[in-house]
């Protein structure tokens, strides 16, 4: 059962084949075979989750109306706030926290009875690419357990790709959804910015910042799109106009006559020939299917990177003073006659991590007097500018593409030392959040040097998510009529059981 | 090539409120040359009549009716406090001796 996709899942349901509890409780028992092995989890809700499940499958004896995906279990990154249930972020400095309220996402989940059944592990408050900078320990990636699953949401693509959730939750600020999407082997969106509340997600880069789902196909993340999307009165950034169609485009899936732009920045030198060779052949693929194949320049995409490494430690560094050992949290030094600047200074540094640590400093440096303008300033403009060549490029074409990461997945270990090496493996997914446009990963293959999957990124203009899930499920149904199944039939088996 | 003194980290350190150690102020410093030379570029443009973008979109002030909603109660307030006190949150000392 717990093979099949969510949309599969929810047909069961709906059929009553299955119920939801027997649904959850085989999922629970696919976490304790193998979540010992990935750690994607830093806390399993099963008595929540089974409770939920009762609660859905009593609903819909009663003959009520449920949404599409009610009874199927999902993992949530532990970004978002959860009422009563631990929410550290990944962070020691919010370990034992339990929010006394249900972040935007956590309430539309709730209910559409999408069964949450727990937090999943991520790079502290999001900053990292490989889920090795979490306060808890790695996450390990389902292909290959010496390697990490990417990050920031690294948790909930291992627990998507190890099957032992068909939905996840994730958040992505410079790629976080994306690019663990890429290096599992799964389906990954960024919504536009601005299409999920962020009411209720611990605050990184709150220009950049935007939770989206997880799923092992295009239906199954547009299912869970339409749930978590829409407007909310509590977040002011809010757009207030209708989702887009996701869940039609995913079922339409036609390119005949799309014009598919790519990104001449965005491929060649740098990246890993696997990588290459998949988006090369995917692009074929899509050019058979009757879509238009054009390049397209975007000279400023060159200083993405540099400026997205100044913005968003700029703004971290401002919202993460919200961690001050005073309401909520961690609280160290707190002795008699100890000032509060002191406490605070102290929680700080113990609470915190190196990477975490490392942002706020640059991003303070960034922000103070007599650099303002050099750095933050000048990140700015360069923010114009990569807005004008996307709206030049979206003139020309529907869809933009390009490899998500220039690279499979790397080894634990291998660059938790080299930040900047970390840090070039954002290149591609980066100039969508500075954007605030949308973008998917879909798997393309698996890299022939050494069997690892390869992600294909799709980016469309801000509000025009259901191209992304248009063009998705064209070229998901023509791989998979290459391959003959699905590509997470070729992952190793864990823990004894497929 | 860009550098960080270790008593530039130890300031930055002081105003973002992060006590650290000594080891941990030479590696940020160790590190920080790469780092601001490759954020540095992004003064090789010519950015000159380039509007800045602080966000993707127009932010506007949003106000709804002035209604009284439900919020949290104030034992839900509190129940994360790291220390409480009469129904208050209980924070170290903010004011010297003489003030």
């Amino acid at each position: 059962m717990i093979n099949k996709t969510a949309a599969e899942m929810a047909d069961a349901l709906t059929k009553g084949e299955t119920t939801s509890v027997e649904l959850t409780q085989a999922h629970l028992d696919r976490i304790a075979a193998v979540d010992e092995q990935v750690k994607a989890f830093l806390h399993v809700d099963s008595e929540g989750a089974l409770a939920q499940a009762k609660d859905v499958d009593a609903r819909r004896s009663k003959g009520e109306k449920l949404s599409p995906i009610a009874g199927v279990p999902l993992a949530l990154k532990d970004v978002l706030a959860q009422k009563g249930v631990p929410t550290t972020a990944g962070s020691k400095i919010l370990q034992g926290w339990r929010p006394p309220y249900d972040s935007t996402v956590v309430s539309k989940l709730k209910s559409a009875g999408v069964i949450i059944m727990g937090k999943t592990n991520m790079d502290e408050f999001a900053m990292g690419s490989s889920t090795e900078n979490s306060g808890y320990g790695p996450t390990f990636n389902p292909w290959d357990l010496t390697r990490t699953p990417g990050g920031s949401s690294g948790g909930s693509a291992a627990a998507v790709s190890a099957f032992e959730a068909p939905l996840a939750i994730g958040s992505d600020t410079g790629g976080s959804i994306r690019q663990p999407a890429a290096l599992t082997g799964i389906v990954g969106v960024r919504p536009t910015y601005g299409a999920v509340s962020r009411f209720g997600l611990i605050a990184y880069s709150s220009s950049l910042d935007q939770a989206g789902p997880f799923g092992r196909t295009v239906l199954d993340t547009a299912l869970l799109h339409e749930v978590i999307a829409g407007h909310d009165v509590r977040d002011a950034t809010s757009i207030n106009a209708p989702v887009p169609a996701v869940i039609n485009a995913a079922k339409s899936g036609d390119v005949k006559g799309m014009k598919i732009g790519v990104i001449k920045q965005l491929q060649g030198e740098g990246y890993q020939k696997g990588v290459q060779s998949r988006f090369d052949e995917s692009l074929q693929l899509l050019a058979s299917l009757g879509a238009e194949i054009v390049e397209v320049d975007c000279p400023s995409f060159e200083y993405a990177l540099a400026a997205y490494y100044l913005i968003a430690p700029s703004e971290c560094s401002s919202n993460l003073a919200r961690f001050d050992a005073m309401r909520y949290g961690l609280r160290v030094g707190d002795t008699d006659g100890a000032s509060a600047e002191a406490v605070m200074s102290a929680t700080r540094d113990a609470g915190f991590g190196r990477e975490v640590k490392r942002r706020i400093i640059l991003g303070t440096y960034a922000l103070s007097s007599g650099y303002y303008e050099a750095y933050y300033g000048s990140a700015q403009k360069i923010r114009t500018l990569i807005i004008q060549d996307y709206a030049k490029a979206f003139a020309q074409v529907d869809v933009l593409v390009s490899p998500t990461v220039p690279t499979t997945a790397y080894k634990i270990g291998e660059k938790v030392d080299d930040p900047m090496a970390m840090y070039l493996g954002d290149v591609a997914t980066i100039p969508v959040n500075l954007a605030g446009i949308c973008g998917m990963s879909l798997p393309a293959g698996l890299a022939e040097e050494d069997n690892l999957p390869v992600g294909f990124q799709i980016m469309a203009p801000a509000m025009q998510d259901q191209r992304l899930y248009q063009a998705g499920a064209a070229l998901e149904a023509a791989l998979l009529t290459k391959w003959g199944a699905p590509i997470l039939s070729q992952a190793p088996v864990l823990g004894g059981v497929k | 090539m860009s550098s960080l003194s270790r008593d530039d980290v130890a300031k930055l350190a002081g105003l973002a409120r992060i006590e650290m150690t000594e080891a941990e102020l030479v590696e940020l410093s160790s590190q920080f040359g790469l780092i601001l030379d490759a954020v540095a570029r992004v003064q090789e443009m010519d950015l000159s009549g380039v509007k800045a973008t602080s966000h993707p979109q127009p932010l506007e002030n949003i106000a709804r009716p002035d209604v009284v909603l439900p919020s949290l109660s104030p034992e839900d307030a509190l129940s994360g406090a790291p220390a409480q006190e009469e129904s208050r949150f209980r924070v170290p000392q903010i004011l010297g001796e003489a003030e």
